[in-house]
């Protein structure tokens, strides 16, 4: 295992020459809080985020992402032919994400890219990017990510993972996307294994040890579909809700997309944006019937899929990650640990 | 506010002990700090939940609209002025709703005392006119009239306006001598600062619709965002699209809006999408004399004619 | 893998009215591209994506059979956006097919069975596939009886009318076609209801029986018991899902009934399957 010292007065110059190869992500302060955003020129990863108000996913899936267009003029030998936006080859590199961010694209990745289909748009931007991530040495209140999987210096889904050590970073080299991102960053002062490793160790512990929400997953597994989905709990999880879809934008783990056509005079475009299975138009079939019409219908959704589909589906534990975007954006507070606790202690009574 | 919420209690205690509503709607605690949540309450022990202190910045006329038999609700004075509106606009019948009437001092500005902090607010309690806040590296003593919201600090209808029990003593209503200082701000703004000031505003909206559905008054069965026949505007995150939804929902609430602040409580990006609404409850009450939700017996001036309306903009 | 957005370019080759009322519409397609027919090879029971760029997408029954070459068919209802455009549409229009996508009905599993198809309204076009598949002379020894119920409103509002009544002549297969109504006198097959016709006239069910359905829920809801009464289980009743769909592989989130997707872990399901799902179609 390699490790790498960097102290931080090397980082900006480094980080700068990075650039030569790879196009930086990175966190931005903003108005309400940070967000992940290209980074442009002279703009540098702002390494004080202790987390962003929008998650790292908008790096491989954008909100709004033009995927087709075709010319509509006939006099055109291809027209109405739609033709793929051809994709940016250049090597992307997102620094300073948190782990659990790390780990949700790895949640999504499962939907993807499947044995059946590739979503070509996501899994190149996936292969073309490398994720430098940060330990959380001081996790905030919201942060459950130990009970799902992940946690404060989980390496899951990163290629490295850095230690904020004050006037210095460590970095653990997790894989070769890793190591060239380093090179390319001149970054090459390599540390003592053992030493860092020890290091690392202590960090995590410390981290891990002041988390202080933690969430019980462990019994939705036997439950079966239908007796959480005709529980009786879901109006009163639901009366709050204004359906917005808030809770499902800020989710790192979210995938769910609308398709949408424009047209411009002799120009069409199909993109794909984010779409919110809060959204009663989400399922609303052409005929006006709506499967899913009413809201407590929607919320039901929501949690069923991240706490009940997503594990019989594949059996890699629940849809979430722990990081308490949605605890702390949802206008009506709709807690997520709260709704998982009522789910998991469930017992149908007969 | 704690004796008011003794009094919510109990009244709510005794609507439902003697069924004179099916259900009270109202706030309880919310899970994390600064946060309360709408809630319903079917039965007399759980009205022990009910809660009312200055986080309740939602607006449960939101809430009240096609339940079946007769509710409780608790309200602030904005909250009653919307369920004006409500019965004039034929969404709520007045004898359908029992409106448990809560004199207000004003909301706190969540984000205004976020911003005091670099890391999470762990605690929160108010004690009185003091707000005790807490995060795991400070803890702050505040006076709750630096931190009201803009609109509650502007606002000049804290007593409901129409109730049937009030859950406590009427307040002193402010006197404002100038309503609109933010309106008139932007308004002395040349063109394109102005314009640029509206793009900055709406930059990081991603179209979640939260102000739209947490405002009263949004409650057309499709919203014009959301009609695909004909489509009016695209989905997408396109400059033009998120400002034609902003601009078209604020017109869309002219002379309705009572400038409850639900729609900024609500967004998870903090825009003051109030900057639009504002102006145009400005124009209501220049051009009309106008504000909404005060009588039962008149509608909205965009919903009526009369002889004496304004018409200089009619070259 | 290709990109699984990216619609094969096809020309609109003929385009026939399919019912009395308009409503619904044939269109036959042919491939720009000669070898994306190979590419487009699909069973009975799929599904495909109607592309039209800059209006939209909408996911439609293939009403053509794997057995017929040279063309794709679709037998279109105009409803939203995007079918009224194409009901729109003239022949030799440019425009683009996604798919084959979703499930099918399960043909290994009914060989050497018998087969009862029911169908109602528009819902027709995978079954009329079907039925040509099963009918090709290559295929015809693989099942045993066929047995068909297919009802609409009136006489005008079946689908594929012609060929109805050419596999009425037929004796290796049983065509039990209903209206719910006519006042043609000239009119000689049944009146009555699905569900009526179903219990009237579809094979008691033994292990080796097994039904297909396809309809409007309301048709669906009442033929359930008709079956059940004639004693299929529910492993035996399969049915084919429509609901809300975008991306057609999956990934979009919009069509699951519990963790299945109807676009791509169906559209087909047997009741067994649907009885342990929540009812969100």
């Amino acid at each position: 295992m390699k490790f790498i010292t960097i102290d931080k007065k090397n980082w900006a110059k480094g980080i700068e020459k990075s650039r030569e190869t790879y196009r930086l992500f990175g966190p931005v302060k903003d108005k309400n809080g940070f967000f992940i955003r290209d980074l442009e020129k002279d703009m540098l990863p702002d390494m004080t985020c202790n987390d962003s108000v929008m998650s790292v996913k908008s790096v491989l899936f954008p909100q709004t992402e033009k995927i087709l267009f075709a010319s509509l003029n006939e006099a055109k030998e291809d027209h109405h032919i739609m033709k793929r936006v051809p994709f940016d080859p250049k090597q992307r590199a997102v620094v300073g994400i948190k782990p659990y961010d790390a780990k949700a694209v790895e949640l999504v990745k499962m939907n993807f890219d499947t044995d059946d289909y590739r979503d070509p748009y996501w899994c190149d931007a996936y292969e073309a990017t490398t994720f430098v991530g940060v330990g959380i040495n001081k996790p905030g209140p919201f942060d459950f990510s130990t009970s799902t999987g992940t946690g404060p210096f989980s390496e899951t889904g990163l290629d490295v993972l850095m230690a904020d050590l004050d006037d210095a970073y460590l970095a653990k080299i997790l894989t070769d996307k890793g190591d060239a991102f380093m090179k390319s960053c001149g970054f090459d002062k390599v540390a003592d294994e053992k030493e860092s490793l020890a290091l690392f160790d202590i960090l995590r512990k410390e981290a891990e040890k002041n988390i202080s929400s933690h969430i019980d997953s462990s019994k939705l597994k036997d439950k079966t579909v239908l007796e959480l989905h005709e529980a009786p709990f879901w109006d009163d999880i639901a009366f709050s809700c204004i359906n917005c879809g808030t809770c499902t934008f800020v989710c790192p783990t979210c995938w769910c997309f609308d398709i949408q056509d424009e047209a411009k005079q002799k120009y069409a475009s199909r993109f794909r944006n984010w779409d919110t299975c809060m959204s009663p138009l989400f399922t609303k079939h052409a005929t006006g019937h709506n499967p899913r019409d009413s809201k407590t219908q929607r919320v039901r959704q929501r949690f069923m899929h991240k706490l009940k589909y997503f594990i019989d589906k594949y059996d890699q534990g629940i849809m979430c990650v722990g990081c308490g975007r949605c605890v702390k954006s949802c206008p009506v507070n709709i807690d997520i640990r709260e709704v998982c606790k009522i789910m998991n202690s469930y017992v149908k009574s007969n | 506010m704690d004796t008011c919420i003794q009094k919510i209690r109990e009244i709510a205690f005794q609507l439902l002990d003697k069924k004179e509503v099916e259900r009270v709607i109202g706030f309880s605690n919310g899970t994390i700090p600064m946060a309360t949540s709408p809630i319903t309450i079917a039965s007399k022990q759980d009205t022990e939940k009910l809660v009312f202190n200055s986080t309740c910045g939602l607006n449960l006329a939101n809430y009240i609209r096609q339940q079946k038999g007769k509710i409780a609700v608790i309200a602030k004075g904005c909250d009653t002025r919307n369920i004006v509106t409500h019965i004039i606009e034929n969404q709520v019948k007045r004898d359908q709703i029992y409106i448990i009437g809560v004199p207000c001092k004003g909301m706190i500005n969540k984000s205004k005392i976020k911003a005091l902090f670099e890391d999470e607010i762990i605690k929160f309690d108010e004690d009185g006119e003091i707000l005790n806040v807490e995060s795991s590296s400070k803890k702050e003593k505040l006076n709750k009239k630096d931190y009201l919201r803009h609109n509650c600090s502007l606002c000049q209808h804290r007593n409901p306006v129409i109730y049937d029990v009030l859950a406590g003593e009427r307040v002193e209503e402010q006197i404002i001598d100038v309503p609109y200082p933010d309106v008139e701000k932007i308004a002395a703004m040349d063109a394109d600062t102005r314009w640029g000031h509206f793009q900055d505003l709406t930059k990081n909206c991603i179209r979640c619709y939260a102000c739209r559905n947490a405002c009263p008054l949004c409650y057309c069965p499709t919203c014009f965002v959301d009609e695909s026949g004909p489509q009016w505007v695209g989905k997408g995150q396109d400059k033009t699209d998120v400002n034609t939804f902003h601009f078209l929902r604020a017109f869309h609430c002219a002379g309705r809006c009572t400038d409850c602040g639900a729609c900024v409580e609500a967004c998870p990006m903090e825009i003051n999408v109030r900057d639009f609404t504002r102006k145009l409850n400005k124009d209501s009450l220049d051009m009309f004399g106008w504000e909404a939700g005060l009588d039962l017996t008149k509608r909205p001036p965009l919903d009526a004619y009369s002889p004496d309306d304004p018409n200089h903009f009619i070259k | 893998m290709e990109n699984p957005y990216l619609p094969y370019p096809v020309r609109i080759d003929n385009i026939e009215i399919a019912t009395e009322d308009k409503s619904l519409k044939t269109f036959k397609f042919v491939f720009i591209n000669p070898e994306d027919e190979k590419k487009f090879s699909y069973h009975a029971g799929q599904f495909a994506e109607l592309s039209i760029p800059g209006i939209g997408e909408i996911p439609i029954g293939i009403a053509s059979s794997p057995v017929e070459k040279g063309f794709v068919k679709f037998t279109v209802f105009r409803t939203g956006v995007v079918t009224s455009h194409l009901h729109n549409m003239k022949v030799g229009d440019i425009m683009g097919i996604r798919g084959p996508l979703g499930n099918w009905y399960p043909w290994d599993k009914l060989e050497n069975k018998n087969v009862v198809i029911i169908g109602g309204g528009f819902a027709f076009t995978t079954l009329r596939s079907s039925i040509i598949y099963m009918l090709d002379p290559a295929n015809r020894k693989k099942f045993k009886n066929i047995d068909v119920v297919y009802g609409a409103r009136s006489p005008g509002m079946l689908l594929y009318r012609e060929e109805l009544y050419e596999w009425e002549k037929r004796d290796d297969i049983n065509m039990h076609i209903t209206v719910d109504g006519t006042n043609d006198t000239s009119w000689k097959y049944h009146k009555g209801f699905v569900p009526q016709i179903v219990e009237q006239n579809a094979p008691k069910a033994d292990e080796n029986t097994y039904a297909i359905i396809c309809g409007p829920p309301i048709m669906i809801k009442f033929t359930q018991p008709a079956l059940v009464a004639l004693g299929y289980k529910e492993h035996q009743i399969i049915m084919s899902l429509e609901n809300r769909m975008k991306c057609g592989i999956g990934m979009c989130g919009r069509c699951n009934i519990g963790k299945e997707l109807v676009c791509k872990d169906g559209p087909v399901f047997t009741l067994e399957q649907l009885n342990k799902t929540p009812k969100e179609y």
